[in-house]
């Protein structure tokens, strides 16, 4: 494993606790990045208030983005991170509990590389949780950073 | 044969008022001309019948002494009267005793004689008129005389009387012309401003014009009030129609925003459903299974047990909502109508049940080339339910049947999807449809109750109808038209 982080914006404290223990479970080491809205998701990802002095050469390796989320939404987070040049390659995983279709559509149309629906029953949430480590972490090759400037 | 053109009242009118001035001018002219023909010929003769008075009277003497020249001359002054073309004086015996001829080719008959008793004798020939008349002296017939006169002043007569009679008639089918214009334009305009109204209706569907019926004859005041009248109830119709219209596009529009505010707040509803009803119970069994799995060694049997009850009942909640907003989005999902291939659904689907359940001896026989007409998606939502129920229902026998296929029913077309499994009791198949009502209980049979109230809203969106047929432990029929 890699060192590179999991970038998790989630709003609710629960599924918060939840997704980390799936990952836990799951034997995923990454350190996670927990951001609880998508103005704090932005701060992070662009260097902003409290995260400002963070190393500009240290971007996630993953986003696991929550749809409903206060003052800015996911739909909002991920336009602008596929706006940034910085950002634009940086998979999201949209991890929501809606499989609404106008949600998934609006999500794939912002760029999304991927929309999964937090199940109801836990054990099949640690599978996708499984699945999702596997494949972006482990398989999926990303796109070279920018260098910054 | 080909429609005559309608012909205008008022050249009927013309035709009629000249016929009639006509015909009666010239059944007049008729009339007066005969009556003159006859008087002017009765005239005539009597002139002539003077005349040969007055030259047998002359002649008495010259036949008493029987002096012939005597007799000529008083023949002779017949040269005064022009239309005499011959006379002559006949002896008592009848024979020709003087003569008068006004030219050479004119004769005198050979021999005349009159019955006893008769004094006169006229008659018409070769377009003359004759006369003989007995000479009588001292009451002794003496003898006779014979006068014939020519027509042509009589025909000149009546040549001028006719071309005055043709002046006349002329002259009166002129004013009688002249007059029935005046008297026609009188009546007419009335009709005509009654005809004008109705063709400016008829083209421009403006029902508030009027008539004017002023100065009409009595009849015609009739027809235009008639008329007026007409328009004027027309008119308020029109007007009812319309507010009717108009209040009931008002509605329509008012129950339309209602409508669709109503579909926007179910919108909202589902999807606040979607993201935030089933989080609370991610969370329950999150931390249940968290417990089992952490401290599940501190926990009895019973403990343990009634945390996989709550992680069930979390579940099933979660299959509820999952069922409820499929249920809302199956009502207000676009509808798109195309040929659906219902038997190529019905083997995918099949095939898919078969996969989730490899080892159960079930015959499925589809009739092929099933066609619909409907929305591709719902209609597959409708068959998923249907023949998800009819393999589920069928799980408790070893060997089961499950057939779809079409049929003529009151000439619509029905489609159906029969099962041989657990079947219900039709007495409660009212509740067959509603939401949440279940036939059997979970423990018999897996389900949420929202899988048939899903189809019938389907068929409903289509304009069809679904219903069942079915005994217990005999199996259950569905049959629906879209």
């Amino acid at each position: 494993m890699t060192d590179q982080v999991i970038l998790l914006v989630e709003d609710n404290p629960d599924d918060e606790a939840l997704t980390l223990r799936a990952l836990k479970k799951n034997q995923i080491m990454n350190d996670v990045v927990v951001v609880h809205d998508g103005v704090e998701a932005l701060e992070y990802l662009f260097r902003k208030g409290p995260h400002a002095d963070r190393n500009p050469d240290e971007m996630p390796q993953l986003i696991l983005l929550d749809l409903k989320l206060p003052r800015v939404d996911g739909f909002e987070v991920l336009r602008r991170i596929r706006q940034n040049p910085r950002t634009r390659y940086l998979p999201v995983v949209i991890l929501t509990t809606s499989n609404e279709e106008q949600d998934r559509l609006k999500g794939y149309d912002l760029g999304a590389n991927s929309y999964v629906r937090k199940p109801v029953e836990f054990g099949e949430f640690i599978e996708a949780v499984k699945q999702l480590g596997l494949y972006w972490l482990l398989l999926n090759q990303n796109a070279p950073l920018p260098r910054s400037a | 044969m080909p429609a005559a053109k309608p012909t205008s009242l008022s050249g009927k009118l013309t035709r009629l008022s000249v016929l009639v001035t006509a015909t009666g001018l010239l059944l007049a002219c008729a009339a007066f001309v005969t009556y003159d023909f006859v008087s002017i010929r009765r005239a005539l003769v009597r002139n002539l019948s003077v005349q040969a008075h007055l030259l047998g009277s002359s002649s008495v003497a010259a036949l008493v002494f029987n002096d012939r020249v005597s007799a000529e001359n008083t023949l002779a002054a017949l040269r005064a009267a022009p239309n005499v073309v011959a006379a002559c004086v006949y002896s008592a015996e009848g024979k020709p005793f003087a003569a008068y001829r006004r030219d050479p080719a004119s004769s005198v008959p050979g021999r005349v004689e009159l019955p006893t008793g008769d004094e006169e004798k006229q008659w018409f020939d070769r377009g003359d008129v004759m006369l003989v008349g007995r000479i009588v002296f001292q009451g002794h017939p003496t003898g006779f005389i014979f006068i014939e006169s020519d027509l042509q002043a009589f025909w000149a007569g009546m040549r001028r009387y006719l071309a005055i009679s043709l002046c006349v008639l002329v002259g009166a089918l002129l004013v009688a012309v002249g007059l029935s214009t005046q008297i026609r334009h009188e009546i007419l305009r009335p009709i005509e401003a009654l005809a004008d109204v109705a063709r400016a209706l008829t083209e421009d569907r403006n029902y508030s014009v009027r008539a004017a019926g002023e100065g009409a004859a009595a009849e015609m005041a009739i027809l235009v009030g008639a008329f007026n009248d007409m328009l004027e109830q027309i008119e308020q119709r029109d007007r009812a129609l319309r507010e009717a219209r108009d209040d009931l596009e008002r509605r329509v529009q008012l129950r339309t925003a209602e409508l669709e505010a109503a579909n926007k707040e179910l919108e909202a509803f589902s999807y606040s459903v979607s993201h935030d009803l089933r989080a609370p119970l991610r969370s329950i069994d999150g931390f249940s299974l968290a417990l089992l799995q952490d401290h599940g060694e501190r926990l009895d049997a019973e403990a343990r047990s009634y945390f996989e009850r709550i992680r069930a009942a979390t579940r099933r909640m979660g299959l509820l909502i999952e069922d409820m907003l499929n249920l809302a989005r199956v009502s207000r999902a676009e509808m798109r109508r195309e040929r659906v291939n219902l038997s190529a659904v019905a083997h995918a689907i099949l095939a898919d049940l078969r996969k989730t359940e490899h080892s159960r001896a079930v015959d499925c026989r589809i009739e092929e080339n099933v066609e619909a007409e409907g929305d591709a998606q719902l209609l597959r939502v409708a068959m998923d339910n249907l023949l998800g129920n009819a393999w589920k229902y069928t799980s408790k026998h070893a060997s089961a049947r499950i057939e779809f296929g079409q049929m003529r029913a009151n000439g619509s077309r029905v489609f159906y999807v029969k099962d041989d499994g657990a079947g219900f009791d039709l007495a409660y198949a009212g509740k067959l449809f509603g939401v949440f009502q279940r036939l059997h209980g979970m423990s018999e049979f897996p389900g949420t109750g929202v899988g048939l109230a899903t189809v019938q809203r389907i068929v409903h969106r289509h304009g069809g109808r679904i219903w069942a047929e079915a005994e217990v432990e005999k199996g259950a029929t569905f049959y629906f038209t879209v």
